[in-house]
């Protein structure tokens, strides 16, 4: 009890087990193949299901971290976290493993999916499902946009961000690294740091 | 006629615009693989996409069916490696980079003002999209059902698209 208490991280590492900072390269490779072929709607639940809570390879911050990585970068959120996992776990060859898994389900269903639909895709069931299941994608990007806006906006004038970048896309027809460029360069201006402190030296 | 290097060079620029997601890129796509090098329709576009979000890991594996039909194969693996190799890259070397930056008050600058512009191509991707897929009552009554019920509840989006097929079959067969 007095050991306790005289070490705090002691009283964390009872209450928790350590985060196992290593991994084998199969290892990697079969538990991103498993998040690969399972994680049916969206990737990141699967993701940290897998990796904080069952492998114990990440703690919680440590995740939240890497998704924010990310989410910056261009890529999608679920292969960069791969390759940022797998690079904590592994180096380059744990990259490599994670992604490869997490890719290869998906490619192979939908390169049988791709060869059925040039097949069967003029089929009237099918052309009669296709404009449902079109029409039921359109619905869940705008629920990942609604969510999104939610949780990481940082003030109400994002909204003129949100806004001048589609009305660059669709109404002006820009093409997306310029817009990216344009807009993005305004919005991180907008969020320039503003130091109370005066050791402002980047000014 | 040999449709590799062209497959490569696509997707591996688009690859580099999929800031905040896949959708973000999807108006080039359109413009790229439909209008410029005619690999298949935008309505094709649209269905591989849909299709897509039913299959698991990350949800832009319709482009192996792209690579599929210009290239065989090896557009498929071509398709692959140049979409997911520049940006595993740059991860991968960033990553550590980033996490120097901790205390870099730039750092903090960038991710808030990409976040509203990774919204903004995402709404302008699916704006784009919409363009295609929403046509009359039943599409859109179908668009607006599934974001109210993803909204409201915790259900699986991948069952929301199945059951998009469903009300598809049921609105759409011919009498």
């Amino acid at each position: 009890m007095s050991d306790a208490a005289a070490n705090p991280a002691l009283v964390a590492a009872a209450s928790a087990p350590p985060v196992v900072a290593q991994a084998s390269i199969g290892q990697i490779f079969l538990e991103f193949l498993l998040i690969g072929a399972t994680s049916f709607g969206g990737v990141m639940p699967y993701l940290r299901g897998s990796l904080v809570t069952k492998r114990n390879w990440l703690d919680d911050k440590e995740f939240v971290e890497m998704l924010s990585i990310s989410q910056s970068l261009p890529g999608l959120n679920a292969t960069n976290m791969a390759v940022l996992v797998g690079e904590k776990l592994h180096g380059a060859l744990g990259s490599i493993a994670a992604i490869v898994g997490i890719c290869l389900p998906g490619a192979v269903l939908m390169y049988i999916v791709g060869i059925f639909y040039r097949i069967h895709g003029d089929h009237i069931w099918i052309t009669a499902a296709l404009k449902g299941v079109g029409a039921a994608a359109v619905g869940l990007i705008l629920s990942t946009v609604v969510g999104l806006s939610k949780k990481s906006l940082a003030g109400n004038f994002d909204f003129v961000f949100i806004a001048l970048t589609v009305i660059a896309v669709n109404r002006l027809h820009q093409s997306v690294p310029r817009t990216l460029i344009g807009v993005g360069l305004l919005a991180i201006l907008f969020h320039r740091p503003r130091n109370k402190q005066k050791e402002s030296a980047a000014q | 006629m040999n449709q590799i290097p062209a497959l490569v060079r696509v997707f591996a620029y688009l690859s580099l615009l999929t800031v905040g997601g896949g959708m973000a890129a999807f108006p080039e796509m359109k413009i790229l693989t439909v209008e410029v090098h005619k690999w298949l329709t935008f309505p094709q576009l649209i269905h591989l996409y849909s299709v897509g979000q039913m299959a698991p890991g990350p949800n832009m594996m319709m482009i192996v069916a792209i690579g599929q039909w210009a290239g065989g194969l090896l557009g498929a693996l071509a398709v692959l490696v140049a979409f997911f190799g520049p940006t595993a890259l740059l991860a991968f070397l960033v990553a550590r980079l980033w996490k120097k930056l901790e205390r870099w008050p730039w750092r903090t600058s960038i991710q808030q003002g990409l976040a509203p512009v990774s919204i903004g191509l995402l709404l302008a991707g699916c704006f784009t999209m919409a363009k295609g897929a929403i046509f009359g009552v039943e599409t859109a009554a179908i668009a607006v059902g599934v974001l109210l019920i993803l909204l409201q509840y915790k259900i699986n989006p991948a069952l929301l698209v199945l059951g998009g097929a469903v009300v598809g079959v049921i609105s759409f067969m011919p009498k």
